[in-house]
């Protein structure tokens, strides 16, 4: 049913990597994305490859659940690594007509895809064990500094939990509009891709009026429940770094530092 | 007894260049601490347009309207106002703001500033009051409307008002998502002491009530114990409103007497045809 439908991509669980906080995630996520780009090498991409396995060990995740995200990449890693392979200039392993494959061609082609499939893993990693909720906390807190230079941090944080909220209703509503507008007679299914577009605007209007409505509503219940901006708020649930966290950052942290180490001595 | 809402002449317009439409007219009421009341009209008479001056969500055209004490026409009140008056909307869906019950419930105390192990009770507290413990880490997408409209109600009881301002809360809700709300709203007015007006046009909601205010085309036209107000039949039925059909079968009978419950009709009855 579609009221079934998950957030995101989350996959509630109770694993040692579910418990983590989300900000030790996301900084991790992020610094592993950076290593990988600034490494090269066989080795330390046998590494990153390794931790990424770990973490879906540890986290129990389905591997299938991996793969499936990397399909939509797959057109992308294709097209890089043939570009790469063909236009790189190096040492000529083949020739046929106009085409030539060079070994530096293939080392490209290779540690490119290694690198764009290992940060879909490493992403996709992060938001399965991770609620939609945490994440845009982390993010609050994370991009806190940039409230200096004036921007809206929790207004921001704010827009994407109402947005969140608001997925299901809005899912629920379409559901209702389409199917009024089909006893009708409206017709979705059928015609060229003009056509299909043509129908959907009796489906969008009223789904933007309503929606205009609701966040009117919304504003209002939210400023009878004393609703001020992020000054002087404090939260249920706050977010606190524990010991896992901490023997969770080490590790990856001399992780990182054996993936550069390797990569720099060149192995 | 203690006021804790009081208008003084309170006339609004929706559009000030039209002055013949007033929304409301000259509506003088004050409402006792601890009391339950029904305002009841039909559509278009004005009653939301009462309910949302009550916590300053709109302002006076003409007149005054303190809440608590305040004057809810001086902007430094309103944050004041609107923490000892709470106001529940028709809607469960739009005054919903977060993806899990305990932050949703969570978010009035979080305005205020309070620290978090007090807003873990609080959160508590309200789910408990309105019977919803067990749903503390559920989406609210995946309960039913009466279950949304209770978790709405804990989100204004986490902020402990006095007063319980509800526009129509059981309007978009099925028979026995009504029920829990009508019971609810009972039990916090009889049992928490919390003064409650309750918008409806539902006449058993209203007989449910101690007082009764009748609201036609901005006026206040009664205003009486639900027995009072239920005996002008006739006038009630003049302006596009019912009474209970408890009331009903006893006036076409030609008895005097007014009914408020279904026991209380049968022994009316009861004695009636006994002679």
């Amino acid at each position: 049913m579609i009221k079934d439908i998950t957030l995101g991509q989350f996959f509630p669980g109770n694993t040692y990597m579910h418990k983590l906080d989300p900000r030790v995630k996301l900084v991790i996520c992020f610094a592993f994305i950076i290593v990988l780009f600034v490494t090269e090498g066989i080795i330390p991409y046998a590494l990153a490859a390794l931790f990424i396995v770990l973490g879906v060990k540890v986290s129990k995740t389905n591997p299938k659940m991996l793969l499936k995200s990397l399909k939509p990449i797959m057109f992308l890693v294709l097209f890089t690594s043939i570009l790469n392979i063909f236009y790189v200039e190096g040492e000529v392993l083949a020739r046929f007509w106009i085409f030539k494959v060079t070994k530096e061609g293939l080392l490209t082609a290779f540690y490119m895809t290694s690198r764009i499939v290992m940060l879909v893993c490493a992403t996709s990693l992060l938001m399965y064990t991770t609620s939609p909720i945490a994440l845009t906390d982390a993010l609050e807190h994370l991009l806190a500094p940039l409230n200096k230079i004036k921007f809206p941090v929790h207004e921001f944080s704010m827009m994407m939990t109402i947005a969140m909220r608001f997925i299901p209703t809005l899912i629920e509503e379409t559901d209702k509009i389409m199917a009024a507008q089909k006893a009708r007679g409206a017709d979705f299914e059928s015609g060229n891709i003009f056509a299909r577009a043509k129908a959907l605007i009796p489906i969008l209007v009223p789904l933007f009026v309503s929606s205009f409505r609701r966040a009117d509503e919304l504003a209002t219940a939210m400023e009878c429940r004393l609703y001020q901006g992020g000054t002087g708020r404090t939260r249920l649930n706050v977010l606190k770094l524990t010991k896992n966290d901490y023997v969770f950052m080490v590790f990856c942290t001399i992780f990182f530092v054996i993936m550069i180490i390797t990569s720099v001595v060149g192995i | 007894m203690e006021k804790v809402i009081r208008t003084e002449k309170l006339t609004f317009t929706y559009s000030a260049d039209e002055a013949r439409s007033f929304a409301l007219k000259k509506v003088s009421l004050e409402i006792e601490k601890g009391s339950f009341v029904a305002v009841l009209g039909h559509n278009g008479s004005g009653k939301s347009t009462f309910a949302k001056h009550l916590n300053g969500i709109l302002l006076p055209s003409e007149g005054k309207v303190y809440s608590y004490g305040f004057d809810t026409s001086d902007p430094e009140n309103l944050i004041n106002i609107r923490r000892n008056v709470g106001m529940v909307f028709q809607n469960p869906d739009n005054q919903l703001v977060a993806t899990v019950v305990e932050e949703d419930v969570a978010f009035a105390p979080e305005n205020m500033g309070v620290p978090s192990e007090e807003i873990r009770k609080k959160v508590d507290d309200a789910l408990k009051t309105v019977g919803m413990e067990k749903f503390v880490k559920h989406a609210p997408h995946m309960l039913s409307g009466g279950q949304k409209q209770r978790i709405a109600i804990a989100g204004i009881l986490a902020m402990e008002p006095n007063v319980l301002v509800m526009d129509e809360p059981t309007a978009m809700l099925d028979p026995v998502g009504r029920k829990e709300v009508m019971a609810t709203i009972k039990r916090l007015n009889k049992e928490n002491g919390i003064t409650v007006i309750l918008i409806t046009h539902h006449m058993d909601e209203a007989a449910q009530a101690d007082r009764i205010v009748v609201i036609n085309a901005g006026e206040v036209t009664h205003d009486g114990t639900p027995r009072e107000v239920f005996s002008h039949r006739q006038e009630l039925l003049d302006i596009g409103l019912a009474v209970p059909q408890t009331v009903e079968i006893l006036d076409e009978l030609g008895l005097k007497d007014v009914a408020l419950t279904v026991d209380e009709c049968c022994d009316i009855l009861e004695k009636y045809l006994k002679g």
